[in-house]
């Protein structure tokens, strides 16, 4: 499905999406001056190009709903609430990052008060945790909506399989983001998807999908509030490609020669927030003054953050032993958070179909059988010749947002003049 | 085995019964989530089929399309979707349709289930059980015992029972547990075996051994299947003056070292069977933490008896050579008895 970009946002949230791009920025621009004084204990990422991405699909979601960030949605960590001393902090290997120096980058969590699940490295593994989170949620009666994000090459795993069609099956409260940024280290998304539209997978699923520029933060809010409304209104788990460029390489080591020059100019041509900037100049949203308020917001709260990270100690070398298991209610007082009541999931009542039940789910005794939609297919009981033109049917092309058309185009030119 | 809205027709009414392992497992599957509604049970086929082994059956009809959830077959959406609903405070249950393929979600395990509470205090209060072990002609993938890929992961636990009281009171104890819990039960015993359970709620602590006979010439550790095979095989000894003490590990991570060094050092020599196969088994482990404790307290070498390091063939001829027996354990019993 297109987005149609008619949504009207307030004064406030126009200035915030700007806001949130800015410090998704800055904080990756004091990384990387942190990075080159030796100051980061491993590797650097950057979503330099990406940032309205991470932040407009994550400004669309309620304090109670759930994330789980990869490694290029630093901005979705600060939309989400996390302060910028956190993430140097993980970067840095600090006792008082949230990790305590156990594991680096965006790879921390919160389960109590941001509801952020904590990423790993092998792609594609949080989307059936975020299936899960979705599908407890709903059990548990707290209409949250979990939300997590995929690159291209991300999407090439097996789990991303798994983890969509089982939500899909199970209609869970969940939405994918997937960003398309051209690039999955060396490896450009052709070789990746044989694809024009990654948003297609979702037709395996029999899930909705969206297109959308992925450098055009209003159309991705607009675009992602209307998903996560969806998703939470009980109509199944959305897939949302977003069409981007990863502007650096891999990681701050990787030069990214194997991207061809027209590619890069043409993205850059295209950055999300000068391209904002000049929107919100444009509706008189943002004059110099006010654009002047911001850097200096930024400068003061940066240079605290980094100071404060800065002066962290490194863990004590002894924590290494520690919290490999939960020694019990002295170290966690699991606790499930009701917001319906148990007496509905609990015997006797608790044998009553739910709403959410896929049509035709299930057949026979004990499962609603008699209800089942029931197609038999449509084999004769006589086997007939084939015919000699019988080919396979055209599927229907269908309608892209302009701005993502456009992109593709450019997108594809660049990489057949990369070919030659 | 018809039950009236799925209550356990044994074992639940009064002075407790003999049940079977598998009716073990259901029940305490249907206890648990009668006391708790955050007990949750995924899998294949688990719903209105109610198990390929029938472990789940009836519990559908009792808690409802939310809480019993059959899934696609999609082992690793299994897990992980398990681990997302324990960060909400949810327990669920996850069945392993064969627990051959639970390597299917080994990333998802390994990576994502196991290092969350020491990466990011992250506890994921998740019960992964299903059918192990050979022994019924299942083949090379319907018979696996491996355990040993996991115990190798910090993180973990694993437990592999032996009876059904064990089983029964390892998988309330494993549901109750805020961490990720692998739990296997051998499917040769599933019908085989039967013992009595008391009819009130009890546990059985995860990490404990126990001594199943009593005896001072040497000590005999074992789970599983091989148990009842180490325990046939004692009385066959005590025929001989050999008086085996037999224990059952019952707990494989965290592994219970006082009760092993405690009989080692009264017996003064160890013999490990395992259906698992030998290179890497956990007889190998076992005897590293002798070396390590007791080097001075054996009077012989560690003996190991387990399956061959080939995959489990299919042949009942095949298998039956593959497979630990009486015989194999009798005979190296004796000869470790000589020393």
């Amino acid at each position: 499905m297109t987005k149609q970009m008619s949504r009207e946002l307030t004064r406030q949230q126009y200035l915030d999406l700007y806001y949130y791009m800015r410090l998704n920025r800055a904080v990756e621009d004091t990384m990387v001056k942190l990075f080159r004084q030796n100051k980061i204990v491993g590797g650097l990422y950057s979503s330099l190009g990406q940032e309205a991405i991470s932040v407009g699909t994550a400004y669309t979601l309620q304090k109670k709903d759930w994330i789980a960030p990869m490694i290029r949605n630093i901005g979705a960590l600060l939309v989400k609430g996390v302060p910028p001393r956190d993430i140097f902090m993980q970067h840095m290997a600090k006792y008082d990052s949230p990790t305590k120096g156990k594991d680096g980058t965006s790879h921390f969590g919160d389960l109590d008060n941001l509801h952020i699940v904590s990423p790993i490295s092998m792609l594609g593994d949080l989307i059936p945790v975020m299936t899960g989170v979705a599908i407890g949620g709903r059990y548990l009666g707290q209409k949250v909506v979990a939300m997590t994000w995929i690159g291209d090459g991300g999407s090439s795993t097996g789990v991303f399989h798994e983890g969509l069609n089982f939500a899909a099956t199970q209609k869970a409260p969940f939405v994918l983001i997937l960003e398309n940024n051209l690039w999955a280290y060396s490896t450009p998304v052709r070789r990746q998807v044989p694809l024009e539209n990654l948003a297609d997978r979702a037709k395996a699923y029999g899930i909705e999908s969206y297109i959308v520029d992925g450098n055009n933060v209003v159309a991705v809010y607009t675009t992602a509030i209307e998903a996560v409304e969806r998703a939470r209104a009980g109509e199944g788990p959305i897939l949302i490609e977003a069409k981007t460029f990863r502007r650096l390489g891999h990681a701050q080591h990787d030069p990214a020669e194997y991207v061809p020059k027209e590619m890069r100019a043409y993205w850059e041509a295209r950055d999300p927030i000068a391209l904002y900037e000049k929107f919100l100049t444009r509706e008189k949203l943002l004059d110099a003054a006010g654009k002047k308020e911001i850097d200096e917001k930024l400068d003061v709260l940066l240079t605290a953050e980094r100071e404060f990270a800065e002066n962290s100690p490194m863990p004590p070398a002894e924590f290494a032993q520690g919290g490999v298991y939960c020694t019990g209610d002295d170290c966690h007082k699991i606790r499930a958070k009701w917001e319906r009541s148990i007496g509905e999931v609990t015997p006797p009542k608790s044998s009553v179909k739910p709403v959410w039940t896929v049509p035709g789910f299930g057949s026979g005794r004990g499962s609603g059988g008699a209800d089942a939609p029931i197609h038999f297919g449509d084999t004769p009981a006589v086997m007939e010749k084939p015919a000699n033109n019988s080919r396979p049917a055209k599927v229907a092309a269908k309608p892209v947002a302009k701005g993502a058309k456009k992109a593709r185009a450019a997108a594809a030119s660049a990489s057949r003049k990369a070919r030659r | 085995m018809a039950r009236a809205n799925g209550a356990p027709t044994n074992g639940s009414a009064k002075g407790g019964a003999e049940i079977t392992f598998l009716e073990a497992i259901r029940q305490a599957m249907f206890e648990e989530m009668e006391r708790d509604p955050a007990v949750l049970l995924m899998g294949e086929d688990v719903g209105v089929y109610g198990g390929a082994f029938k472990t789940s059956e009836g519990l559908l009809e009792r808690f409802g399309w939310e809480r019993v959830i059959d899934t696609p077959i999609s082992e690793s959406a299994i897990i992980g979707a398990a681990c997302g609903m324990s960060y909400l405070g949810l327990r669920p249950i996850c069945e392993m349709q064969f627990i051959d393929f639970i390597v299917c979600a080994f990333n998802q395990i390994t990576n994502f289930v196991a290092k969350g509470h020491y990466l990011w205090n992250a506890p994921a209060p998740m019960v992964i059980r299903g059918p192990s072990g050979g022994g019924v002609h299942g083949g090379p993938f319907h018979s696996a015992n491996p355990e040993m890929y996991f115990i190798h992961t910090p993180g973990l636990k694993v437990i592999y029972p032996s009876t059904p009281y064990d089983a029964k009171g390892l998988l309330k104890a494993a549901v109750r547990d805020n961490n990720p819990v692998l739990f296997f039960e051998h499917k040769f015993l599933y019908r085989r075996i039967k013992g009595d359970v008391p009819s009130e709620d009890y546990t059985v602590p995860i990490g404990k051994a126990v001594v199943r006979r009593e005896g001072k010439h040497l000590t005999i550790l074992s789970y599983a299947a091989m148990m009842h095979t180490s325990l046939e095989t004692a009385d066959a000894l005590a025929k001989e003056g050999i008086e085996a003490e037999v224990i059952d590990l019952r707990t494989l991570l965290p592994l219970d070292e006082e009760t092993i060094l405690t009989s080692v050092k009264k017996t003064n020599k160890c013999l490990v069977v395992h259906e698992d196969t030998k290179t890497g088994g956990i007889a190998g482990e076992i005897a590293a933490i002798l070396f390590e404790k007791a080097f001075h307290d054996l009077d012989g070498p560690l003996v190991r008896v387990t399956s061959l390091d080939t995959p489990v063939p299919y042949a009942p001829t095949l298998e039956e050579h593959f497979l630990p027996n009486a015989k194999k354990v009798f005979s190296a019993a004796k000869e470790l008895a000589r020393y």
